[in-house]
């Protein structure tokens, strides 16, 4: 980091400098003694005693606690709805993020390449981005009600049987998806736009002097190789989003029928928050854990990249 | 024509464009027309499930009136402002001078603290529910605004954006301070915290969408039909225990609930896109 080297200029100065610089010193820890606290209290050590409680069996209200080492983790690979929760969160993931990135790009260019309607049709696609997902769940458990939904009553029109959404194993996850990607393509289109913006306009015209005419192989000879580091970060932001899935879950489905619509976050909460087993729970947040710590890691890795090449 | 100049587009041009746009933005918008819609509709008329947006008798007052009538909506309304600001106040607090003392301080320790705050960067407000719910429970404080606030007091993301932000401002106007005498203290509340007016809206609002639309650690920290329910724990509720299927109803309570924030964002809608995507590596 290349603010290392301000502090030694500074104690070079003249002994006049001296109760300054302590003073500085005094008022930064100062300064930062609040934040220091809470990030201690309420980051900190909860995440290290996370970790501790995975490697006990430690049920609330329980006596007494053992450490059982990787217990947890040996039956969270045994356990069937853990592994149905990890295969149904990686589905979730697979899904929303190619669709609402690739939704995402696509809904930018075309806001991008005209100016009339710009800001308004920014708006439609980002309103999900600040909507109460609880509220909006609801009205999508509506439109998705085998019966009376208007989802499949439009099918019907079309002579086609709807599935029943929601509520078959089979759908439920893709329901999910679809949901998951409406809440998240708008995002994904905002930071695309900005990206966009960022193009400087010459290149195009640099690349049309070049013979390259088409709308098609200027968005692939141009815009796409721009866009890359954008392109990236977006990417790992939307898998780490995606891996959150919880809200639409906890409203939706409790994880059912049957399992079906397990997802990691929400066997955490009902492991450790309704059948308080506190042990098993914070291993299944340990597995969360390092799944955000691997994407954030590649995000980091990517972001480096960025800066050499830009 | 070049992509660079889509302003001499015409019209007619530009309308296969706008078409394809609307269509795509109706089909977005329709868990809101539906929701509106299925919200004026009385039962029988749900049930009948047509396909028409406009209901043959208006349902306003049965529906709107049940939300109003069997839950108290409006102080979960009440607990969703008191909770987003208690949050937002204690992060600004907690952040803006430490985001300060990382930017322009020089002291032993700041590489550290510094690392600390992008060791913090890493981890989701998930994780720590276990232990903080135990400590909850143990020192009975669950139940309360307390519960509901305290975790995310502090903002690892708000140090971090508020040191990037300080550190992009001239070092002349500190030294300035200092020389015409002002203290540490003084030039914090007077020059940073004045300054810090753009960087502070936008994460504003980054913090008040994320903990008013925010369910996981309401529904951990607050149990039973109590009374401190946010706007999505108050949803929930108003589902489980009074309209499982009276859709009218519960569209009402949907509305109500999702009108604040969106509301707020189209009166500032370029604010919020900038401070939402502004904030986005947090994720």
């Amino acid at each position: 980091m290349s603010d290392v080297a301000l502090p030694l200029g500074h104690a070079a100065a003249a002994p006049a400098g001296e109760r300054t610089h302590r003073g500085e010193a005094l008022a930064a820890w100062l300064l930062t003694a609040p934040a220091i606290l809470a990030f201690v209290l309420m980051l900190l050590i909860p995440t290290a005693a996370v970790v501790a409680i995975a490697f006990t069996d430690y049920e609330l209200g329980a006596p007494a606690l053992r450490f059982v080492g990787l217990a947890n983790f040996a039956e969270l690979l045994e356990d069937r709805g853990f592994v149905t929760s990890f295969r149904n969160t990686a589905f979730f993931v697979a899904v929303t993020t190619p669709v609402s990135i690739i939704g995402g790009l696509m809904l930018a260019l075309l806001i991008e390449s005209g100016t009339r309607g710009r800001a308004f049709f920014r708006a439609v696609f980002f309103l999900p981005v600040v909507s109460l997902m609880v509220a909006m769940a609801t009205a999508f458990q509506y439109m998705f009600h085998p019966t009376i939904g208007p989802v499949n009553a439009a099918l019907r029109g079309l002579g086609i049987v709807g599935p029943n959404w929601l509520g078959s194993s089979d759908s439920v996850m893709w329901t999910l998806s679809i949901i998951g990607v409406w809440e998240q393509i708008g995002f994904n289109m905002v930071l695309f736009l900005a990206g966009l913006t960022a193009i400087p306009r010459d290149l195009y015209a640099a690349a049309e002097v070049d013979g390259v005419r088409s709308a098609w192989s200027r968005f692939w000879t141009v815009t796409w190789p721009l866009l890359g580091p954008t392109s990236l970060f977006v990417l790992t932001i939307t898998m780490i989003r995606s891996l959150r899935v919880f809200d639409i879950v906890a409203t939706l489905t409790q994880g059912g029928p049957n399992k079906a619509s397990e997802v990691l976050l929400y066997t955490m909460y009902t492991e450790g928050f309704t059948f308080f087993r506190m042990g098993y729970s914070a291993a299944i947040t340990v597995v969360f854990l390092g799944a955000v710590v691997v994407l954030m890691l590649l995000q980091t890795r990517v972001l480096d990249r960025r800066v050499h090449y830009g | 024509m070049t992509p660079s100049s889509p302003h001499d587009k015409s019209l007619v041009a530009d309308l296969p464009r706008l078409a394809l746009l609307s269509v795509l933005g109706l089909i977005f918008l329709m868990p809101y027309i539906w929701m509106i819609s299925v919200s004026l509709k009385p039962l029988d008329e749900v049930w009948r499930a047509s396909m028409s947006l406009i209901p043959q008798t208006f349902a306003f007052e049965k529906n709107y009136g049940r939300v109003l009538s069997e839950v108290p909506i409006g102080r979960y309304l009440l607990n969703g402002a008191i909770v987003c600001f208690g949050i937002l106040v204690f992060q600004l607090a907690f952040a803006l001078p430490a985001g300060y003392a990382l930017a322009k301080l020089n002291f032993r320790g700041r590489e550290t603290l510094f690392a600390f705050v992008m060791l913090g960067l890493l981890i989701p407000a998930h994780v720590p529910a276990i232990p903080l719910y135990i400590a909850f429970a143990q020192t009975g404080i669950l139940n309360t605004y307390a519960a509901l606030i305290a975790p995310s007091t502090i903002s690892v993301f708000a140090i971090f954006m508020f040191r990037q932000f300080f550190r992009a401002m001239p070092d002349e106007l500190i030294h300035a301070a200092r020389m015409d005498g002002l203290g540490e203290w003084s030039i914090v509340w007077r020059i940073i915290v004045p300054n810090a007016w753009p960087a502070a809206t936008a994460f504003a609002i980054f913090s008040v969408v994320a903990h008013w639309n925010d369910l996981f650690w309401p529904l951990i920290a607050v149990s039973g039909k109590g009374e401190l329910a946010t706007p999505a724990l108050g949803v929930i509720y108003f589902r489980t225990e009074e309209a499982g299927d009276d859709f009218g109803a519960l569209m009402a309570a949907a509305t109500i609930t999702t009108i604040p924030l969106v509301a707020a964002f189209l009166i500032a809608q370029r604010r919020f896109i900038e401070g939402i995507t502004m904030t986005g590596l947090k994720g």
